[in-house]
């Protein structure tokens, strides 16, 4: 990751067609995520590799012209039993712990700087900013819809690009609380490595710190009606002080 | 919406003390931050009912659930309180 930092400045912050890869991580959430990732298919390509090799040999040595009493004699080992059973008990706590430990990593929610609260509309999300009121007690308050396809500029996202973004400040705890106002709806969002239904009557919290500027988008990934697919979800990510400007215009506004 | 403003350079910038109360609460270590919302609107109620409105203390309740509740369900809860069907007994 230190090392990609200095070959590209281009990082991939939405989907791409055909792309069977992680997105570009904005978070410290989403490295670990890729860690995890990456340690996991560690042990698969061994597992891969050793099955398929012992299957090839065994079909290789074993043909029944080759050796016509094979099963004579292969028919009990207790030592290779046990290895083939100890081994993948083994194998499975090797990935149990470090997945516990991020799982609980995860879900550990720092003393947040601000609070976004998302709630999931059919078919929209709707933000609001409780931690900042103006003189009549007010806070932002805002719907965030998709941009239909009719009425892109070019180089925003279809499908992807909503009217109005959410606004977080870089390198800040951020506490998302979620929630849904009719169905179940879930938000999501893969470069920071949150993931989180939206239950009607139900607050379920994600941690976000966002570790560069940038926009990330992500989609409402439980099934939630008809729409379901147009519900899009765009977080940009800004400097403390673009965060402060915006949040100015936007009290006074 | 959406877009950022442009700063303006000959603005001046002053720094004021901020700051966040809603932090981590050993109670409600979950995702689940349902009851720690409502938890703290009943508190803040319970406590201005008990100490009056001034009481500054109080106000570490207000925040926090101001913090956390959606506005839809303070509102409602106003508005139990004020037609007297309200949950929970805010004197005791």
């Amino acid at each position: 990751m230190f090392l990609h930092n200095y070959i590209s400045k281009l990082q991939l912050d939405a989907p791409t067609p055909w792309g069977l890869f992680f997105q570009d991580s904005a978070s410290p959430q989403m490295e670990g995520i890729e860690e995890l990732h990456n340690n996991i298919m560690f042990y698969l390509a061994i597992i891969l590799f050793t099955v398929t090799w012992m299957m090839i040999s065994m079909i290789r040595n074993f043909l029944a012209n080759k050796s016509p009493i094979a099963h004579k004699y292969m028919n009990h080992g207790t030592l290779i039993e046990l290895i083939w059973t100890i081994s993948p008990a083994f194998i499975l706590i090797l990935i149990a712990f470090p997945s516990f430990k991020l799982l609980y990593l995860m879900d550990e929610v720092m003393d947040p700087s601000l609070v976004v609260y998302a709630e999931g509309h059919q078919w929209y999300w709707s933000y609001q900013y409780p931690d900042f009121t103006n003189e009549d007690d007010e806070f932002i308050e805002f719907d965030s819809y998709i941009v239909p396809e009719s009425d892109l500029e070019e180089g925003q996202f279809r499908m992807l690009e909503v009217d109005n973004r959410v606004i977080i400040p870089e390198l800040t705890h951020t506490r998302i609380v979620i929630s849904a106002a009719d169905v179940i709806h879930s938000y999501a969002c893969p470069s920071l490595g949150i993931k989180a239904d939206a239950y009607p009557g139900r607050l379920n919290q994600a941690s976000v710190y966002i570790n560069r500027p940038g926009t990330f988008f992500g989609q409402c990934s439980e099934i939630c009606g008809i729409l379901h697919s147009s519900m899009p979800i765009a977080i940009q990510s800004v400097s403390i002080k673009d965060f402060l400007l915006w949040l100015r215009e936007q009290m006074e506004g | 919406m959406g877009a950022i403003p442009e700063a303006d350079p000959d603005e001046v910038l002053e720094t004021k003390p901020f700051k966040f109360v809603t932090g981590y609460d050993a109670r409600f270590p979950q995702q689940n931050q349902t009851k720690h919302c409502w938890q703290n609107y009943v508190d803040y109620y319970k406590c201005t009912t008990a100490k009056g409105e001034d009481f500054r203390p109080c106000k570490q309740f207000y925040h926090a659930f101001r913090s956390l509740c959606p506005k839809a369900w303070t509102d409602r809860w106003d508005g139990q309180r004020e037609a007297g069907n309200f949950p929970v007994h805010l004197d005791k």
